[in-house]
This record gives C-alpha cells, structure tokens and sequence, in this order.
C-alpha cells in the first residue's frame, strides 16, 4: 500500500493550512504538493510524498545513521571473516 | 533519486543478506503487512534471497484488494450516473466488483477518471460545476489524510458537486484479527513504513507485549526491507520482542500531528468489512456527522441501495470465519484469496493460481493489483 | 468532403510529377532487389502531447517498422477516420507535421483515403499508415538466430513515449510535462550500415526492433520465444531521462513496460556490442545507446533481470492496461 516517494521543496506557493502547496521536484519532474502535514518544512528539505500529500519531512541525520549503521555492518563482517 | 538510490545499494544489501542467514538458526515466518513491500521484496529477489531461512506472509496491506466488492459495484453504478465523474486512483479500474470492473464499466461509457491525488478531483468539481465528483477514496491511514484534505477544502470552498466513496481501512485493527484467526504462523511483523509515518507507533505497544511477537516499522527500499527483516530475526533469536523503528528518516514516534489531526476532523473510527477478512472492529473509518454532506453513500442512497439489494448476498461474514472466502466476498468458489490474506496458505497453493486465475483473469482481488499477494507471486516468483 | 481533400489534405502532399497519379491509385516506378510492406494503426489521446502528435507518431511509426526490417521507406499511404467536429485547424496541424515527418525519412505519401464518422463514435482522429521499403541486402538474421552470449543494446532513454502519454492524457499535473521519444530510427540503423556492421560477412545485428506497445519488455519476450534462450539485462545499465525517473517512481510504473516510439532494441553477436554502441552514438537519435544485457543459456524464465541484489528475477510482461498506482 502507499507509494510515496520523497521530493526536494522547489518553492512554497501557498502557507493556508488547508491549502497549503509547494512545488516539490522528484529527479527530473515538479509537482504541485499539499504541505499541510509538513509546514516545518523549508525549500531544498526532502519531503516524501503520498497522493500528491506530503507526509513527512525526510530527516537527512536519521537518513545518514541508517546508512552509517549498515555500512559499519559490513566493515564488521570483514574484518571477522578470515583471511584468504 | 536522494533518499532512494542509497538504499537500493547491492553491495550492502548482500551484506544484509548474508548477516540474516547467518543469524537465523532456524526458518523464521515473518509477515510484511504492506502491499508496497510485498512489491519491493519480490521485485528485487529479496523473497528468494532468503528462502528457506526466512518465509515471508505477504500481509493484507493492500487497499484495492481490500476494498469489498459491493463498494466497488457501488462505485461502477455511480460512473454509469448521468453528470457524475468517479475519480479513481489507477490501480483501483482493474478490480472486480461483483461481476466487472471500473475499467470495464468505463470502456462502455461510464465516467471514470484517474487521479494522482484526490486534491485533483476538489479541482476537477471547481471548474466542472455540472458534474457531480465522487471520490473512491480507498486506502490505509497514510491516505486518509489526503481525501480528508480534499473534503475540507471541498467544505472551505462552499462546493456542492463533490463527495466521497469511504472505504478507508486502518491496518493495526487488521493485523490483530490476524494474529487471533486460528493457524496464524506469524512470528514478527514488518509494519507498513508509510502508515506509521502518519500514525507513529506507539499504538503498536501493546500489540507486541499481547502477542509476543516483534514489530520492525520497515520502510521499502531493498536496504529498509533487509534492516526491517534482521531486526525482526534478531529479536527472535534473542527472545525478545519490542517495537523498533527501522524507517526513521521517515518515521517519528510519534507520527504526524498535522496528518492525525486532519483525519480526525474529518474522520470517526469505524467497524469496516475488508474483502476478504469480513468486518474487522474498528477497521476503518467514516464521516463524521458534519461532514455528511459529502457522503456519496448519503447522496446516492438509492442508487446504493439498488447495489446492495442486487448484491445482498456479499453480506460479509463475522471475522474469523474460517471459509476461504466470506460469502461471496470472492466472485469464485475456486478462489481462496481470504486465506491469502491472511497469510493461512502462499498464493501458488490455491490450486487456481496461475490456470484459472491470473492477472489477465482474476478471481480474486490479490491477483488484480501489482500489489496484490497473488499478482505480485505471479509476476515475480511463478517460474522460480 | 471533396473539399477537404482538395482543399485540406491534398495540397500538404506535393507529389512530385512522376508520380501524379490517377485519382484510385498511386502508380510507383519498378525498384530493384526486395521489398518490406507493412501497416499499423494510430489511436492516441491526446492527439497532440509533448514533443509530438498523431500525425508525426503514424508516419514514424511506419517507418521505423521498416528502418529495423533493413529497409528504407520510399511510400507511405495514410488514411484517416475523422470524428464528426474535429476542428480543420487541428486536423491541418497534425497533416503538416504527417508530412514534415515523411520529408524527414525521405519517404513520399502517396495514396490516402479520407472517412468522417458520427460524433462520439471516434476519439478525434484514427490514423493508418502503410508504408513500403526497399530492402538493403541482407536485412538483420532475425531473432531465432540469437546465441548464447549474443549483446542487448537499446538505443536510448526507455519509457519516454508511454509516460508522456499517460501524463498528458490523465492530466497529471508533472512539470515539465514528460516528452514522447518520438524519432525517426533511419539515421541510427544507417550508422550501423556505415560502420559496416549490417553487411556481408562482417554482419552482427541479430535483430532490431522498435520497443512500441509493452515497451522494451515485450521486445525481449517476443525474442526470448523466437531462440529459446534466456533474455537478460542488468536494471543498472538501462537508460532513462531524469523526468522519467521522477514520473515513473511517482507513479509507481516499470519504464521497461512503457511504450517508446523512437528508441529500438538491437541483439548483436558476441563481441561486438562496443563498436555497435559506438555506431550508434554517432546519431543525435541513439547518442545514449547502452549496452542493457545479453543472452543466456535457457534458465526458467525466458526473460530476466537485475536489480538491486544482482540476482536474476523473472520480467514477466505487463499485463491489462498501464495504470498509475496508489500503492
């Protein structure tokens, strides 16, 4: 269920909380976006976006942890594995 | 794409991989509600990766293939109405109602539109005042936000041609009548990545302390998917079971304030029937009273009312039953997709699979979306 | 009617003299060596979208059914059902541009036929072209003789055409609006000419085959079926434009499912899949040209992929109509 994917915020249009809207870009395409459930968020933030709603502000610290923890799995699992 | 292409790396994922065999010291059965991952997990192989340490139940995340058959007729009945426009996200056309489909009634005239968000359809009923917009608005609690939006500023805009098809469903309640229908296999759950964003996961507390069964809130990228996994068999390995976050760039404990608040305004709780699992407590949502002037099911109640009449054998059983499909819930008796769905058997065990049933000619709902267990099985995994 | 062929239609056609022909049939002059003939029917709605229309999409269409037989459009028939109410200004529009493109591939339309329907009873404008070529000795061996180890090349960014359509069609409100590939394939299957490598004893093309309806993924099942191997390409190595990218994650669609209409599928031997890419590249047409995949000894799948883990998975073909997707 629910396919969102995240955007960078281009440019807010529009700070009405119902009518809340940014341009938001996904690689090489721009949508108009309902901000509502993101009105923290700031033009160059990632947001991820559901049915042209976005749902959440991308937290690059988080993003970068999850990363850094996986990475650090596999440096583990080098240096444990014998040597050739 | 940032935020996607990281999480797709190979090199880590076969890390992920190899860490999660080598842990599991003996086969796990995990259950990954969301239909976006049964897509992921069996796009990218993972399924097969894993096979024989780790089984995956594909969960009933899927909101087309919940969706029951009588919403779907209703909805059919509405696009055949003079001067009304059903607008439909796109995957929702391909599945069977009682007898056909919304891409079937459209290819012989009826008024159906396709939209990427149901803040499209507010805009389509501005600038169309004499056509009536309804909304099938299907989907988990990650959607709910974006038709209540709609009806707001439907409300804030004084429009009187636009209203809703409701059969939102909420995924916790689902997941609880699965835990207790007898046969349920599942160790430890996946929770839906996107849904959690909305709703946090606090309420997945008690859950985990009833069951005893861990929960990873997993996002759907092939990095996300594997995280989610470990976490899950590493609980279980080590006699543990809690709530653990696995999506946090997307998820906070506590959800989206904005997102609850907009559904609640809009929204009240309700028993639901699911196709395919019979009515579940409080397993979805409806208008609240003020909001009952976009209620298409008020609006149109003749136009329902003919629907159920023609169809008041798809009265859906109590929960639990333990018959492949509810009465009728299925258009074929061949078809087990309720046992699918609740992840009692895999989809190449229902002796249609693949012969009688199949993208081309679905019997039952799993089979029709990409989404769907039975679809996704079939695309994906039929020749492995 | 007569008015509007005199008067609409006609005059966007100039007929050199040789062929002015009777009013029921084109005449054409004798060709030496062998012919390709084929048809295909045009249905799209809208009738014009970003980077094309219609008009443009019948005739290249046509033509690159020919350019990947081996052979070089000379005629083209079109004929067309207008829906009662179609404005003569839209339809003027899309004749000019039927005929720009049929400049461009160097071939002449000369025969046609005209039909006017009831209102509601067509989308607008259906299109049939036809279209004969002279072959140039020897056409591609065709897909039965694919081997084991044999390259896959597609000549540019996929899922362009399909995209572009459904986005303009459903009103989904991308920006910029996605643009059809449409093209015209002559000038890259003439750099394979050029570079020798269609001909004679140093021929190598296999095959070659404009990805239209099912996209890519249906070219490489109607070659898995012809050889009896295994099709397999590597998602990382396929090629895509950044807005399609973007379009095809928002919407939850497979750009190796998506029609294109002016990118092609080229099988060459062993080997040989460098100097084709290079070829190809000299065209403004196929200047992304990649190597996707190759072909393998028959697994259980005739046609595989892969993605992120680097296994191979199953592509099965889509099945029904392309649909965005909420979940």
């Amino acid at each position: 269920m629910c396919l969102a994917v995240p955007g960078r915020v281009i440019r807010w249009i529009d700070r009405d909380p119902t009518f809340a809207q940014a341009e938001v870009e996904f690689d090489g395409v721009r949508r108009t976006c309902h901000m509502a459930c993101v009105a923290d968020a700031q033009e160059g933030d990632y947001v991820i976006v559901h049915a042209g709603v976005a749902i959440s502000r991308v937290d690059e610290e988080q993003a970068r942890l999850t990363l850094a923890d996986l990475a650090r799995l596999g440096e583990l699992d080098e240096s444990s594995e014998p040597p050739a | 794409m940032k935020h996607l292409d990281e999480f797709r790396d190979p090199k880590l994922a076969r890390r992920l991989v190899d860490e999660i065999r080598r842990t599991v010291s003996q086969p796990r059965v995990l259950m990954e509600v969301c239909g976006g991952q049964t897509h992921s997990l069996l796009r990218h192989g993972i399924a097969t990766e894993l096979n024989e340490v780790v089984e995956l139940i594909h969960g009933p995340g899927c909101p087309v293939c919940v969706t029951p058959a009588e919403a779907i007729d209703f909805a059919q009945q509405l696009a055949l109405e003079p001067n009304v426009v059903l607008a439909s996200f796109g995957d929702m056309l391909r599945v069977p109602g009682t007898s056909r489909s919304l891409l079937d009634v459209r290819s012989r005239g009826g008024h159906v539109k396709i939209v990427y968000s149901p803040l499209d359809a507010v805009d389509l009923a501005r600038h169309h005042p004499d056509q009536h917009v309804v909304v099938f608005a299907v989907g988990f609690e990650t959607t709910a936000p974006t038709t209540a939006l709609a009806v707001l500023q439907a409300a804030t805009l004084g429009l009187k041609n636009f209203s809703l098809l409701v059969a939102h469903v909420r995924v916790l309640p689902a997941m609880e009548a699965l835990m207790q229908s007898p046969g349920c296999r599942v160790e430890g759950f996946l929770a839906a990545g996107h849904v959690c964003t909305v709703t946090g996961f606090d309420e997945y507390e008690s859950f985990v302390q009833r069951h005893k069964t861990p929960v990873a809130v997993t996002g759907f990228e092939p990095l996300d998917l594997l995280n989610g996994i470990r976490e899950c068999v590493n609980q279980l390995e080590a006699n543990q079971c809690e709530v653990t976050n696995r999506y946090a760039r997307s998820v906070r404990q506590e959800g989206n304030a904005s997102a609850q608040e907009i559904v609640s305004q809009v929204y009240e709780i309700a028993d639901t029937p699911w196709r395919g699992l019979g009515v579940i407590l409080k397993g979805g949502y409806r208008l609240h009273g003020e909001f009952e002037a976009f209620d298409a099911a008020l609006r149109f109640e003749t136009i329902l009312r003919r629907v159920d009449d023609r169809s008041n054998m798809l009265t859906v059983d109590e929960q639990g039953s333990q018959t492949g499909c509810p009465a009728g819930v299925c258009p074929s008796d061949d078809c087990r997709s309720g046992e699918v769905l609740r992840g009692l058997i895999k989809p190449v065990e229902c002796a249609a699979f693949g012969t009688r049933c199949t993208p081309d000619s679905p019997l039952g709902a799993p089979m029709v979306s990409a989404e769907g267990a039975c679809a996704a099985y079939f695309k994906y995994q039929r020749t492995i | 009617m007569r008015e509007l062929i005199e008067g609409t239609i006609l005059p966007r056609f100039g007929h050199d003299s040789e062929l002015r022909a009777p009013p029921d049939a084109a005449v054409l002059p004798q060709v030496t060596g062998n012919l390709a003939f084929t048809t295909d029917s045009f249905v799209v709605s809208p009738l014009f979208f970003p980077g094309g229309d219609i008009g443009r999409l019948a005739v290249f269409g046509t033509v690159n059914d020919l350019a990947v037989a081996g052979a070089l459009p000379l005629w083209i028939s079109l004929s067309l059902i207008i829906e009662e109410g179609l404005p003569i200004p839209v339809l003027e529009h899309i004749l000019e541009s039927a005929a720009a493109a049929a400049q461009e591939a160097g071939a002449q339309i000369v025969a046609g036929d005209t039909k006017v329907v009831p209102a509601e009873t067509a989308d607008g404008l259906f299109v049939t072209t036809s279209g004969i070529g002279r072959v140039l000795p020897p056409p591609p061996l065709g897909p039965e003789t694919l081997h084991v180890g044999d390259e896959l090349i597609v000549s540019g960014p996929i899922g362009r055409h399909g995209i572009a359509i459904l986005v303009a069609r459903e009103q989904l409100g991308l920006n910029p609006p996605p643009e059809t590939d449409c093209a015209c394939l002559l000038d890259p299957v003439q750099q394979l000419r050029d570079a020798e490598l269609l001909f004679g004893g140093r021929c190598v093309v296999r095959a070659m085959r404009d990805a239209t309806r099912g996209g890519v993924t249906a070219v490489l099942h109607e070659w898995a079926q012809a050889c009896g191997q295994t099709l397999s390409v590597r998602e990382s190595d396929i090629p895509t434009t950044p807005d399609i990218r973007g379009a095809a994650e928002l919407l939850g669609l497979d750009p190796l499912q998506i029609a294109c209409e002016g990118t092609m599928l080229v099988a060459v031997k062993s080997g040989t899949g460098k100097a084709a890419v290079r070829a190809l590249r000299n065209s403004s047409t196929s200047r992304d040209a990649a190597i996707i995949g190759e072909v393998k000894k028959r697994g259980l799948a005739p046609v595989s992929i892969q993605r992120a883990l680097g296994t191979e998975q199953p592509l099965d073909e889509l099945s029904g109509a392309m649909l965005p997707r909420i979940c």
